[in-house]
């Protein structure tokens, strides 16, 4: 049975999570959002999803940025989302073992 | 079949791929926490309740030394940051959703389910069961994962050799092809993966995907012309 200590850290830290998942929402919840803010919010999704990636596709090694181009190719194919992804999953698999044989 | 099940079911399907690479790297940091002295309840626990896998890593780093709870909360908010800005951009989807609903739903926003999320608002209104179905399955995934993870003592295959650390990758490229809309996506792309990149570079943390996402809303801005304000 976890101690009392450890449940309430975890509780503790439950929340600061918890609270990151809510405050845009909070923050936002009524406010239309027009204009030059409108762009910015428009933007946040692919901006963010490139900043998380961008990392793993462009620092980790020649590999990785090989699939990174072939998925993104297979994608503006318009392909089904697990495609896509097994196109990425397979494509890194075999340039890993090309070029480290 | 109703339409509350059909969207249930149409966010489960969206979010399926993802389950799939979740288990192998959720079982991965139970590994990792039971080397750091957790149980598999501690370790399903902390996986049900923090529910962050950035956040899981690095506590786990921190884990050995004694490290005051303050400290504690103010790094796992501090890496959890981006998750604000996720949960402002999807508000605009979900303010038809009462307050309540929207707060009980939103414990399940990770970065997977969001952009599952945000490339369905592209093209259709997202309900309440959309989001419930694309959101919330992976949560017993994960903490089952890891309390499995942890009991097991080892990995369950190594998640590089079987491409799955590159899955999170993939879905993410795909769903930012979503959002083409012309050259001025392109600049705003291309701002975040460079702000992103220099980011990762030079300051330590997960900084980098704000860094990035700032870069991107400012570009954004930049190029906003008042012509193409409904565009």
């Amino acid at each position: 049975m976890p101690e009392a200590s450890f449940l309430l850290t975890i509780f503790v830290l439950g929340l600061a999570t918890y609270s990151s998942r809510i405050a845009g929402y909070w923050l936002l919840r009524g406010i239309t959002v027009r204009g030059r803010m409108k762009a910015a919010m428009d933007a946040v999704p692919p901006a963010i999803l490139t900043a998380v990636i961008a990392p793993d596709v462009f620092l980790q090694g020649t590999a990785e940025m090989l699939a990174g181009a072939v998925t993104l190719g297979v994608a503006l194919l318009r392909a089904p989302l697990l495609v896509v992804i097994g196109a990425g999953m397979v494509s890194v698999v075999v340039f890993r073992m090309i070029i480290s044989a | 079949m109703n339409s509350r099940q059909s969207d249930f079911l149409r966010g489960l399907a969206d979010i399926a791929p993802m389950m799939l690479a979740y288990g192998p790297i959720s079982a991965l940091w139970g590994t990792v926490a039971a080397g750091q002295g957790l149980s598999p309840v501690e370790a399903l626990l902390m996986s049900a309740v923090v529910y962050s896998g950035a956040a899981q890593f690095v506590l786990m780093d921190m884990w050995a030394v004694v490290t005051p709870l303050p400290v504690l909360f103010v790094t796992v908010f501090v890496l959890s940051l981006r998750h604000v800005l996720m949960s402002a951009s999807v508000a605009r989807h979900i303010s038809s959703f009462s307050k309540r609903k929207a707060t009980v739903l939103l414990f399940w926003l990770t970065d997977e389910a969001w952009a599952i999320i945000e490339r369905r608002a592209l093209t259709d209104p997202i309900t309440p069961w959309y989001f419930f179905g694309a959101a919330m399955p992976i949560w017993p995934v994960w903490f089952l994962f890891g309390g499995l993870g942890a009991w097991l003592g080892q990995s369950i295959g190594e998640p590089a050799a079987l491409g799955l650390d590159f899955a999170f990758a993939a879905m993410f490229i795909a769903v930012v092809a979503g959002f083409w809309k012309g050259w001025r996506t392109g600049l705003v792309l291309a701002a975040s993966a460079a702000a992103a990149i220099a980011g990762k570079l030079l300051v330590s943390g997960t900084w980098y995907i704000l860094l990035g996402a700032a870069a991107g809303m400012l570009v954004a801005v930049l190029a906003y012309r008042e012509e193409d304000a409904d565009a």
